[in-house]
């Protein structure tokens, strides 16, 4: 060893004794360049597809832009402001139409000044909702009874009218618009998994009769258009009550919903059902639960946990469905978005396509939050089983 | 067992699972019957007060109206029982159209959300992310009311190339008229197909045997697209168009494609594509990421991997949530009657019922006719998919 070493310091000093800092990597593979390089011109595909996907993006994107902010009317009190005119040769999407039309597309034709109650019940709704949907919340039982029980007769009483305690009552023809397309979803929410809870076990029950008719409801209702289930509702329903007892128009519609939502919410919750190792109905079973509190205690907590992002994308469905309810003559919100864009004091090219976007946005943003939401959820759910 | 048993066990008959089991079910046949009961003797006296007639008389009435789009021959002095048959057919006129088209872009957009292209994958994300969060009947709306409705008048219409017409009243094509000789080229083009598939059993037969390949998709292209080009050229172009042509308001001769069959199958093919791409997205990533290792590794390239070796694996996880989806496309093409599409809906339960009153009967008629749909389909799709599922032991 000493022999190295000497010959090391005496007659070898000009071998290096410690290795070359690192070259940087080859800018080819590093930096923006190099991510440049390996994601869009990796080949000569690649780099035809991404020289398209761009045009693409060139071709759509600046003119949307512009149609929908550069070019918008913002204010304005009729048709007059949205039109082409030698001073303005563009004009964009016509805001002014829907700030207008605000209070038509929330309200419908609820009374103006008890519109507050609406407005009370979208409070007690969102209060509900927030209860549910944060997994973290204290009392999330008593949460479960306020928005399957209390909630919903609240609400009833706020929107329908209550005269003995000085709510006037107002009809439901009198409904329309958002109102309408959050009553008819959070109805069909909370109709619809209770409903559904008792089909998927009524479907996976041993008592033959039992079986038998929720498999018939279940594959019945899902093998058909919703508009027809709503068609059936508005007028078959009828039908089928005595005369006196005739529902009004939106309480069928609601009947049709509610009844497409359990059949879908059913599917989803045996498929939670199933996820459920049998030793937990036995071990349930064993220290002598009944039937009812197994299930209510062990084993749809479980499951109802395990398929939550499903109930959410049902519940997704469902809210894009309730737009069918316009099809039955019911005043939900593109009901409303049809009607004024067919108003002649805003008659204009482009109020259509305002309206249009209008509707979208409003749609998309409360279908993107909750899809978010299921995928928050099913994250979370993965992340304990790799615990 | 001992007497004290039965004694206890009679004692306690109402614990008895058994006995129980029999109580619910009796009840809820009960329930039922008496739901029933109470419905139809309701409905019998509703519409004896209303003076509606009842049964399927109606069937064979003169239907009175006159429909846009018939496949079949219809005229106003035809019967319900016609406007059925005309409204089915348009809907599965749209429903089989709207499926082939779906599932060629739904495909296309699924591949292209996992493409190593940065731009192209966001650019499917977007796209499934916009539509799949957007109503369909929003979306219908949208192609009809906003797109095609507002195209030029009759007679500033956009000049398709080949000679078509594109205005606000629908797209018009050149109709082809044929002459008698044109027999020739369909008879060259079957022969094409049969020597086509049967050059493809003899590639594949080859190849089981030698392991040579043959480029068998050239030959039958070839084979496809020649025999018939040949049979052409030999008759001497037995074929005439009529072309449409522009009147001050109306267009005549053509083929008439109505705005409301476009709008409707945009909108179909357009939402469903986007549940299809996630399907296909999905079905994809269930397949171990070392399988497309490993075919790489064995230098095949990107295209022939995706192909021979990812697909065929990934359909069995693709095929049930696809029937879904075209059963829900199937479905979804009754959201026709929003926009005036003459579908079964919009025939039958919405002129039809209003004609007759027959609530029961209409309604009834239409959901068998979607049930019927829906378990032809899934029957079909639970066959293919016994055969993609085959390899699997």
């Amino acid at each position: 060893m000493s022999d190295t070493a000497t010959i090391t310091d005496a007659r070898l000093s000009f071998v290096r004794d410690r290795p070359f800092d690192p070259l940087p990597p080859p800018l080819v593979h590093s930096g923006a360049i190099g991510w440049l390089l390996q994601n869009l011109f990796s080949s000569f595909t690649n780099i035809l597809l991404t020289v398209s996907c761009v045009a693409m993006v060139v071709w759509l994107l600046p003119p949307l832009i512009e149609f929908l902010i550069f070019d918008a009317v913002w204010d304005g009190s009729s048709r007059a402001d949205c039109i082409v005119t030698p001073q303005r040769p563009a004009v964009g999407a016509c805001w002014a139409f829907v700030i207008e039309r605000l209070g038509f597309f929330t309200y419908g034709f609820y009374p103006i000044e008890e519109r507050w109650r609406v407005d009370v019940f979208f409070v007690l709704l969102a209060f509900g909702i927030g209860w549910m949907t944060w997994l973290d919340a204290p009392r999330r039982g008593l949460g479960m009874i306020y928005f399957f029980a209390v909630m919903p007769v609240l609400s009833f009483f706020l929107l329908v009218g209550l005269p003995a305690i000085g709510l006037q009552a107002v009809s439901t023809a009198q409904w329309g618009g958002v109102l309408v397309t959050i009553v008819v979803s959070a109805v069909g929410i909370v109709v619809s998994l209770p409903l559904g809870v008792l089909l998927a076990l009524g479907r996976r029950s041993k008592m033959p009769v039992v079986r038998m008719s929720s498999v018939i409801f279940i594959e019945v209702v899902r093998g058909v258009p919703l508009i027809t289930v709503l068609f059936m509702a508005s007028v078959m329903l009828p039908l089928f009550v005595p005369e006196s007892l005739t529902p009004d128009k939106l309480l069928r519609a609601l009947v049709g919903v509610a009844l497409f939502a359990a059949a879908y919410m059913a599917e989803v919750v045996r498929a939670g059902l199933q996820a459920i190792p049998r030793g937990q109905y036995e071990a349930a079973m064993a220290v002598g639960l009944s039937y009812w509190q197994a299930m209510r205690l062990i084993v749809l907590p479980q499951a109802l946990k395990v398929t939550l992002p499903n109930i959410v994308n049902t519940f997704i469905g469902l809210f894009k469905d309730t737009t069918l309810v316009f099809i039955v003559g019911i005043f939900d919100f593109l009901k409303t978005i049809e009607a004024a864009r067919g108003d002649v004091n805003w008659a204009t090219p482009v109020t259509s396509v305002t309206g249009y976007a209008f509707a979208a946005m409003f749609y998309f943003v409360f279908c993107y939050a909750m899809s978010r939401y299921a995928r928050y959820v099913e994250h979370r759910l993965r992340a304990g089983d790799r615990r | 067992m001992s007497a004290v048993d039965t004694g206890r066990s009679r004692t306690a008959l109402i614990y008895n699972p058994r006995i129980r089991g029999f109580v619910y079910q009796a009840l809820l046949c009960a329930a039922i019957a008496f739901l029933a009961w109470g419905a139809i003797s309701n409905a019998i006296d509703n519409l004896a007060r209303a003076k509606i007639a009842s049964g399927f008389g109606f069937w064979h009435n003169t239907a009175g109206f006159d429909i846009s789009q018939t496949l079949i021959e219809y005229s106003t002095t035809s019967t319900y029982g016609r406007a059925f048959w005309v409204g089915l057919l348009n809907t599965l006129l749209v429903a089989g159209l709207g499926i082939v088209l779906a599932t060629v872009l739904g495909f296309i957009i699924g591949i292209a959300r996992l493409s190593t292209n940065w731009l192209v994958a966001r650019l499917a994300g977007v796209y499934v992310e916009l539509i799949r969060n957007l109503p369909l009947l929003l979306q219908l709306l949208f192609w009809y009311n906003a797109v095609l409705k507002v195209l030029p008048e009759v007679r500033d219409s956009f000049l398709v190339p080949g000679g078509g017409l594109l205005n606000n009243r629908g797209l018009f094509l050149p109709q082809p008229v044929f002459h008698e000789r044109f027999l020739a080229v369909a008879a060259a083009l079957a022969v094409a197909i049969v020597l086509a598939v049967a050059y493809r059993v003899f590639a594949k037969r080859r190849q089981m045997r030698t392991g040579q390949p043959a480029p068998v998709l050239i030959v039958a292209a070839a084979m496809v697209i020649g025999l018939p080009l040949a049979a052409l050229i030999v008759t001497g172009f037995p074929v005439d168009f009529t072309y449409p042509e522009r009147g001050r308001f109306n267009v005549r001769g053509g083929i008439e494609v109505l705005p409301e069959f476009m709008a409707l199958l945009f909108g179909l093919v357009i939402y469903t594509a986007a549940f299809i791409a996630e399907v296909v997205r999905a079905g994809i990533q269930a397949v171990a990421k070392g399988q497309a290792e490993a075919a790489y590794s064995l230098g095949l390239r990107p295209g022939p991997t995706l192909r021979l070796v990812v697909m065929p694996q990934a359909m069995r996880v693709i095929v049930p949530p696809l029937t879904s989806q075209y059963l829900n496309l199937t479905k979804n093409s009754s959201l026709a009657v929003a926009i005036g599409y003459p579908d079964l809906v919009q025939i039958f339960t919405g002129t039809v019922l209003n004609q007759t009153g027959q609530a029961i009967e209409v309604v009834v008629i239409t959901m068998a006719v979607y049930l019927t749909i829906s378990l032809v389909t899934s029957l079909l799709m639970n066959l293919y998919n016994r055969r993609v599922s085959l390899a699997e032991r």
